[in-house]
């Protein structure tokens, strides 16, 4: 997708500076990456790195207590509160931002009370205004792409975790997100369910997706993505190509990380 | 038994149903409205509007339904100020008086019930809401309402039951709904057995086809808790 004769490809998320505490615990200490379209970066860490922490304040499902989030070029707007933390200044921008960020969850998070084409097509229709029929063909055509078109009637609760979990990512790409944001989309299946929703994942990036994916799943990371970032203790302790990180990491907690 | 004097009976009675039901539909409607009103407030984690609706919903929950029936009605004439108020004209009518005072008392109860609705809805939904762009008004009308509404169907039912027998209390205020025009059948006849088992059979009625509707209303709005054997399949015209 990005041959690498060619310009570089402009930068689809620029972060700067991200910092964030719960109470007296920092998480996140001072966070710089970025991400250019059509690259797939994985989020390595083990648990309490703070990796999915920085994911929900791309999309400012956590409001960073300081630094800058740039989407697409646009940098999110952040006014000082109380206490030196800065909070959103515009909740228009961020709704606006959030539309073009497609977020996938741990735990699927479907609406319960709709139908799985209801849930693709909710969206769409109600936030991004567009016409019934449209969302509606490309609905059918995102579950048909997701491998689950014969479940858009169904409810969630009547679904397997995979099939929920392919039903959430056909949700987040209806609004033709400019970025995928997966936050560990396997942790919460059963194993043999793992396999369905990352060659979902796996075809995505192949389209040449942007994706940013916090993952526990060393496959994925080493074969789909073209980059890696290794989070320790709310800092990045080394990125770099899979291929490189995967056979010779500088970091020696990274090395650990991976042989288990 | 005296079948003709029943007849005659339940013929007066069934005559005042719709006052009963109309009592007892705007108490509930209007109730309704106050009672999200109050829950938002008790959600919203402002204080000085948590701790309004907290003291409304401790006053009007520890308090008869008759002595505010009477405070409305009697009480408020006192006051030379509300005599001469524009809300005189509603205050000095006994309906309305019944309607505000049923009113403001089933709106206490149900804000509770509804504030446990909305705390059921399972955070994870609301975020992903709020990820696809919606603002917090939209997430709160698509998203948590309808999960909340679900939820509080069951309790409120029970408010609405409560509400459709407390309309007995409006008869105190002269008003001649079901039990009013009871309480006259037996001043006038003395048969107070058989006026208030007719009475009693007509709330009795009432109550079952308001509990058939609500059972109804819940079955509607919960297919995706039965089994899926009961959906449809394959249309396609069933997005909302």
């Amino acid at each position: 997708m990005m041959p690498s004769t060619n310009p570089p490809a402009p930068m689809a998320i620029t972060v700067r500076g991200l910092r964030k505490s719960f109470g007296p615990v920092e998480v996140l200490k001072g966070i710089d990456m970025e991400a250019r379209e059509g690259e797939v970066v994985s989020i390595l860490g083990s648990s309490g790195s703070g990796k999915s922490t920085m994911l929900r304040c791309i999309n400012m499902l956590e409001t960073p207590d300081a630094g800058e989030v740039t989407v697409a070029g646009e940098t999110i707007r952040m006014k000082p509160a109380g206490s030196g933390k800065s909070r959103i200044a515009d909740c228009r921008q961020v709704e606006r931002i959030r539309s073009e960020l497609g977020m996938v969850f741990q735990s699927f998070n479907l609406w319960s009370h709709k139908t799985v084409l209801e849930n693709v097509m909710e969206a769409p229709l109600h936030v991004q205004k567009r016409s019934r029929a449209e969302c509606l063909e490309e609905a059918e055509a995102l579950l048909a792409k997701v491998g689950i078109a014969d479940k858009r009637n169904h409810y969630p609760a009547h679904l397997s975790g995979g099939q929920q979990q392919r039903a959430a990512i056909a949700r987040a790409l209806a609004m033709r997100p400019k970025v995928m944001l997966f936050d560990e989309p396997t942790s919460a299946l059963d194993p043999e369910l793992v396999g369905e929703v990352l060659r979902v994942m796996r075809a995505l990036a192949e389209e040449g997706r942007t994706m940013l994916v916090v993952t526990h799943e060393m496959g994925f990371a080493r074969d789909v993505s073209s980059r890696v970032i290794f989070l320790h203790q709310g800092a990045i302790e080394e990125e770099g190509r899979p291929q490189d990180m995967f056979t010779e990491a500088k970091s020696e907690r990274f090395r650990k990380f991976i042989s288990g | 038994m005296d079948l003709p004097f029943l007849y005659e009976t339940f013929l007066s009675l069934v005559a005042a149903v719709p006052l009963t039901l109309q009592l007892a539909a705007s108490a509930i409607g209007l109730g309704a409205f106050l009672a999200l009103g109050l829950a938002l407030c008790r959600l919203s984690g402002i204080l000085p509007l948590d701790w309004f609706a907290r003291a409304y919903i401790f006053a009007f929950r520890g308090t008869p339904l008759l002595v505010q029936i009477f405070l409305i009605y009697y009480g408020l004439g006192q006051f030379r100020e509300v005599r001469h108020s524009m809300f005189w004209v509603v205050l000095r009518d006994p309906y309305w008086c019944a309607v505000i005072a049923l009113m403001l008392n089933t709106a206490a109860y149900s804000a509770e019930i509804i504030r446990g609705g909305l705390l059921s809805v399972p955070f994870g939904q609301i975020e992903a809401a709020r990820a696809c762009g919606m603002s917090r008004f939209m997430t709160f009308r698509r998203i948590a309402l309808p999960l909340a509404i679900r939820q509080a169907l069951p309790g409120y039912s029970n408010e609405m039951i409560s509400m459709v027998k407390a309309t007995s209390l409006a008869s105190i205020i002269t008003i001649m709904e079901v039990t009013g025009v009871a309480a006259k059948l037996i001043s006038e006849t003395y048969r107070a057995i058989e006026v208030f088992v007719v009475a009693g059979a007509i709330y009795l009625a009432i109550n079952f086809i308001l509990t058939r509707l609500v059972a109804l209303a819940e079955y509607q709005l919960s297919p995706h808790l039965r089994q899926p054997a009961a959906l449809p399949s394959t249309s396609t015209g069933a997005a909302r």
